[in-house]
């Protein structure tokens, strides 16, 4: 089932056409910093893009943080919020289940899907946001081997540090991009409307981003799912700040464990009457 | 094949199925009729376990339903209400992909695979269907494409709701014929429809549900049944009438059903009186009746104010005026008729 899943989700034309635009916009980026040189003054503007002038290898990153705000959320909830109730809207929910199909592996071949999609968008952007980095914005001191990049907080960092930096960077954004995706995909479970899931998603998104910036919600703000998104440029820090980014998983992990949960428990007492 | 004891559903305040005892056995052809919205499709559902009962029991090939559905389901090819499948892939690629989604036991090889699908589009009439995507498929070729997808499988029961919807009466005669071969080779097919003239002309057997109860369960054998009159068609009804004398309960036109007495008995009186006879048989009685009887009592349906009496009609004596039949607001001609 979950090789049946895959293969509907990459014979999709959406897949490619969301990815794409996903990599359209660090590439317009790039084109416009590369063509007129005018970056946003160092600690303005969206993380590290004062540097990538300098340094087309950090583009990956900054990339990824020109499209986590809401490009790569809304794609991730257009997926998970298809996945049951896009199935169900069509008619198709009920075809798969007298298959017969489990209505657990059902559900688990669809978050299987989801999080190879986040893990392809994730890693297109990156791999966009490298070359066009590395082709607009030039390699600093290409001559040295050993220290290429400097660090957010303004030491070197060789290309090897900024490889794995990076890396655990994509799987730190993944794993965020999971936490939208369970909250679409519960959604998904419950209505047969994707459209309603998508957007239920989004508005969880939007609701944890406006009271992350309360100080009136100080109690709760640990909590929310927006809370540590953008800790992921401490991994670009010297020393590394580990504080916020442990965090930031670990109250990803609880949303994803509770709203799945509640996903499976909600999809197999569920009347398929579409 | 299939049981279901003290079946019964409830939707928020509405009982959609009411206690309801099916009685399904290998081989049957089992029509399951009645009016839209009387229950059909959320027993069809529960039976299929996409919908679970509030209380009661089914049991479907022996396994209990929903607890063991898998196990059950794998020897049930199915198609309830609209056919679907997904809009941007072929009719061949719809199989291949519900066909490699089943339980890993129960997946045919490739090879098979691919020959079964060539036959399966071919038995349904499809077999030119190629590869045009199912966004371009009339309804009937979806209808076409649902019933390939039940039956690909071959299975022991077929559960299909409204198969013949969308289908022009060639169609609706090819899909019969498919059915009956398959019934033939051994399939129990459980049809659910509010098509009288359906059930009548395939099934062996009919469970009737009218407003989530089931009112009748029987064999077609036993709805058709002789009522005990005679049916007459004469050149010259006026002198059979004369002749016949108060025996006669019904009149339309030139064909009279007359009471008590057998079929020589009035042939020879009325040839014996010089009246040409055209035709003559005992009166059997229809699924038409049995369902508008079965229905029709206590029935909540509001009598139409201009109902036109035909002049020329003699009243039967023992006959019970039924409420006419409103017309359901639900009804929607269809418009797509299928061009091929």
């Amino acid at each position: 089932m979950i090789a049946v899943e895959l293969r509907k989700l990459l014979g999709r034309p959406r897949t490619w056409v969301s990815i794409g635009l996903l990599c359209l916009l660090p590439a317009i980026v790039a084109v416009l910093l590369a063509v007129t040189g005018i970056g946003p003054a160092p600690g303005e503007g969206p993380a590290l893009l004062s540097a990538v002038l300098s340094n087309g290898t950090l583009y990956p990153a900054a990339a990824l943080g020109l499209v986590l705000p809401i490009f790569l959320p809304a794609a991730v909830a257009v997926v998970a919020g298809d996945a049951v109730a896009g199935e169900s809207a069509a008619g198709t929910l009920r075809v798969l289940l007298v298959r017969p199909v489990g209505r657990t592996r059902l559900l688990v071949a669809k978050l299987v899907s989801v999080l190879v999609y986040t893990a392809l968008a994730v890693c297109s952007v990156a791999l966009t946001g490298y070359v066009v980095g590395v082709l607009l914005l030039g390699r600093a001191e290409p001559t040295t081997t050993t220290v290429t990049s400097l660090t957010v907080s303004g030491t070197p960092m060789t290309s090897g540090q900024l490889a794995w930096r990076t890396a655990l960077m994509l799987g730190y954004i993944g794993w965020s991009m999971l936490g939208v995706a369970s909250v679409s995909l519960f959604l998904s479970t419950l209505t047969d409307s994707p459209l309603g899931a998508t957007l239920g998603g989004l508005a969880v998104l939007v609701g944890s981003t406006v009271l992350v910036g309360l100080d009136a919600a100080e109690s709760v703000r640990g909590w929310l799912p927006t809370r540590y998104w953008l800790s992921w440029i401490d991994l670009f820090r010297d020393p590394i700040l580990w504080h916020d980014v442990q965090r930031g998983v670990l109250v990803q992990a609880i949303w994803i464990a509770v709203l799945l949960g509640a996903a499976w428990a909600a999809f197999s007492t569920r009347d398929v009457t579409s | 094949m299939i049981v279901t004891r003290g079946l019964t559903k409830r939707f928020g305040r509405t009982l959609a199925v009411d206690g309801i005892d099916l009685q399904v056995s290998e081989g049957d052809r089992y029509g399951f009729l009645g009016p839209n919205g009387s229950g059909k499709t959320t027993t069809v559902r529960m039976i299929l376990g996409l919908v679970f009962a509030t209380c009661g029991e089914i049991e479907v090939l022996g396994h209990p339903v929903p607890e063991r559905s898998a196990a059950a389901l794998v020897d049930v090819g199915a198609l309830v209400e609209a056919p679907a499948a997904y809009p941007h892939l072929s009719a061949r690629a719809n199989l291949d992909l519900l066909e490699a989604a089943g339980p890993r036991a129960h997946r045919l090889s490739r090879a098979l695979r691919r020959e079964r699908i060539d036959e399966t589009l071919e038995l349904v009439g499809l077999g030119g269907a190629g590869r045009r995507p199912v966004r371009a498929f009339s309804l009937g070729m979806r209808q076409r494409l649902g019933l390939a997808a039940a039956v690909m499988r071959r299975p022991r029961l077929l559960v299909l709701d409204e198969p013949t919807n969308g289908l022009d009466p060639q169609g609706i005669h090819e899909i019969r014929n498919l059915l009956e071969r398959l019934n033939a080779d051994g399939t129990t097919v459980f049809l659910s429809s509010h098509l009288l003239s359906e059930v009548e002309q395939l099934c062996t057997r009919v469970g009737v549900m009218d407003r989530g109860r089931l009112v009748a369960q029987l064999a077609m054998d036993d709805v058709r049944r002789p009522t005990g009159r005679t049916v007459v068609h004469v050149d010259d009804p006026g002198a059979a009438l004369d002749l016949l004398d108060g025996g006669v309960v019904e009149r339309d036109g030139g064909r009279l059903v007359v009471r008590d007495v057998t079929v020589p008995e009035l042939t020879r009186r009325l040839v014996g009186a010089g009246i040409a006879v055209q035709e003559v048989a005992p009166e059997r009685d229809s699924l038409e009746g049995l369902v508008l009887r079965v229905t029709g009592a206590g029935s909540d349906r509001v009598e139409r104010p201009d109902r036109v009496e035909r002049p020329d009609r003699v009243e039967r004596p023992d006959r019970v005026e039924r409420p006419d039949r409103v017309e359901r607001p639900d009804r929607v001609e269809r418009p797509d008729r299928v061009e091929r």
